[in-house]
């Protein structure tokens, strides 16, 4: 049955639909990978009776879909009805969802199979895995040589964690400033962030609003392509769903890159750039090239401002999302004795959230405040403005662009206390996300001490399909078959 | 600009999070920390450039002014930390 585990999504569902195996068989299998993986702390929720009844329901023929079967774990961000979604913060301990959120009841529709609810950063505002309420999730893969626990990446640890762990088939994951990529990359894995707009926010609970965007993590690019198909789509309940037809992504998978032109942008080869990544980079370019693609140099001059600009607009917005959590509606409720409503909203708030958390809320809150919010918050939004910018003239020039994912492999826990140092392992990924630009990472190598290293595309908006191609012709070129 | 221990205390009160005096040391030296790195901002030359406030260009849909949910209220108080009578319950307000 352990063999069950090793498959491909794409080829789980031949699998099923062939008869090989059935869902029940294939649930268990997982299941039972999931029992003896519990060191890594990647599930903060298991619902193994959810997902055997959903499977045998499959299995039965009463439920069906282009994902029949497949077991799937879900980041603790997404609402789930009647299963516990927290967010990963004590503040929504024994929070259960009545309702299910829009991605995840496209992926039950679709047939899907739930074990149950992933660890992240709390808020999903986190680069580590560190900040959970749940305890740290523990990267799969180790250095060479060496028996320290590593960090998974973030913030959606517990979703990298599980698939390369082969707990799970593909996850949900969301991202916000590269909260897909990174752990994707520190864990060997290949996850993508569509177009903002394509995923529907509605009953994903909410960090910044104008960046947060769900998509997939999965072992391969067609996995991914196969999971996102099913993710997007419109929905009216999110205001800034988009009302546009999705296409089959992994149908129209080819790979094919001849006749287009691959972007690389001068300014992410950074003063002092890790040589290992930089020679990933490079191989990731000549791998394009002799997929039949045109190399052409781009520039991205405002890209060493997109950190800080996403610094100002992710914490604002956060600050007022957050706003929501006062001990009334849902939650925990902290009042002291003699207390009155407000010191009840200080006491749970105090209470409830974690030290980053905290942290942000407050940034938010000051770059908010009177007297400060012109210096600050309007000014981010100009220069987010102009990242936009860059990348509108970098694309009359090329059709996807090509950077590292992360500075770096996974690191040791604790090995970044500082929050900047935190805040700058998402380099690369935070531009795209500022613009609202699809852009996935697909795992590219290993470093010398034997830690996956991914590469990031970049597309247009909406073509989530050219950044699927040009992923799936490094994932060819790469022959990335390291596991932890 | 640099923020001072009067400014955390304000800041916490505005954002409703209750901070003991032990804690506010360090959080006026982490949030002097990262408001030091993102005021680099302040160098770009944004004269003229309109604020980015959604990557979606043009306006948000309308729809219908109708009602489109209601009779949930069993629902909607499922997950209250105190509930009575229909209504959330909160600690007595005396203004």
């Amino acid at each position: 049955m352990s063999a069950l585990t090793e498959l491909s999504l794409a080829e789980m569902k031949a699998g099923l639909a062939a008869r090989q195996f059935s869902a029940v068989e294939l649930t268990q299998a997982h299941l039972d990978q999931m029992a003896a993986s519990r060191h890594l702390n990647a599930f903060i929720v298991e619902t193994p009776e959810l997902a055997l009844a959903q499977a045998k329901a499959v299995d039965d023929g009463t439920r069906g879909g282009p994902l029949a079967g497949i077991p799937l774990g879900i980041k603790d961000l997404f609402a789930t009805e009647g299963v516990q979604t927290t967010a990963a913060s004590r503040i929504l301990e024994g929070f259960v969802p009545r309702y299910e959120s829009g991605v995840t009841a496209n992926l039950l529709r679709d047939g899907a199979v739930f074990l149950g609810k992933l660890n992240m950063d709390e808020f999903a505002m986190g680069s580590s895995n560190e900040t959970s309420a749940f305890g740290r999730v523990i990267n799969p893969w180790k250095a060479k040589g060496s028996d320290a626990e590593l960090v998974p990446g973030g913030s959606s640890g517990g979703s990298a964690a599980a698939v390369a762990a082969r707990l799970v088939a593909g996850a949900t994951g969301t991202d916000t400033g590269g909260s897909i990529r990174q752990p994707a990359a520190f864990v060997g894995i290949a996850g993508i962030k569509p177009t903002y707009g394509r995923a529907s926010r509605w009953g994903t609970i909410a960090f910044a609003s104008s960046l947060d965007q769900a998509g997939p993590m999965a072992r391969t690019v067609t996995d991914c392509a196969h999971l996102l198909t099913s993710m997007c789509g419109f929905d009216p309940r999110d205001s800034t769903s988009l009302d546009l037809p999705v296409p089959d992504f992994a149908a129209g998978l080819t790979g094919n890159l001849k006749g287009k032109r691959v972007g690389i942008p001068a300014e992410y080869r950074l003063d002092g750039m890790d040589a290992e990544i930089a020679a990933l980079w490079d191989a990731g370019i000549a791998w394009l090239k002799d997929a039949g693609a045109e190399i052409v140099p781009v520039s991205l001059p405002h890209t060493k401002y997109a950190l800080p600009t996403y610094y100002i607009v992710a914490p604002a917005e956060a600050s007022s999302n957050l706003a929501r959590y006062d001990g009334v509606r849902y939650g925990l409720r902290v009042t002291p004795p003699g207390g009155n409503v407000q010191d009840m909203y200080a006491a749970t708030r105090a209470a409830g959230f974690g030290r980053e958390v905290k942290r942000r809320i407050m940034i938010g809150t000051y770059v908010l405040s009177a007297g400060f919010y012109d210096a600050y918050y309007t000014q981010a939004q100009k220069v987010r403005a102009l990242i936009a910018r860059d990348f509108e003239q970098a694309f009359e020039r090329c059709d996807v662009l090509l950077t590292p994912t992360a500075p770096s492999p996974a690191f040791a826990f604790g090995a970044k206390a500082d929050p900047i140092a935190m805040y700058l392992n998402d380099v690369f990924t935070v531009p795209a996300s500022l613009a609202g630009l699809p852009a996935m990472s697909v795992p590219a190598g290993l470093s010398a001490s034997g830690l996956p290293l991914g590469l990031q595309i970049i597309g247009r908006p909406l073509d989530e399909m050219g950044v699927l191609d040009a992923g799936l012709a490094i994932e060819r070129a790469a022959g990335f078959t390291a596991r932890p | 600009m640099s923020v001072t221990a009067d400014t955390v205390r304000k800041i916490a009160r505005l954002a409703r999070i209750a901070v003991t005096d032990d804690e506010v040391p360090g959080l006026t030296e982490q949030l002097n920390g990262i408001l030091g790195w993102i005021e680099q901002l302040g160098e770009v030359d944004t004269t003229g450039v309109a604020p980015m406030a959604s990557v979606m260009p043009g306006q948000l849909r309308w729809r219908e002014d109708v009602v489109t949910d209601g009779g949930i209220a069993e629902k909607v108080l499922a997950n209250a930390p105190d509930a009575a009578s229909g209504f959330f319950a909160v600690p007595k307000v005396i203004e």
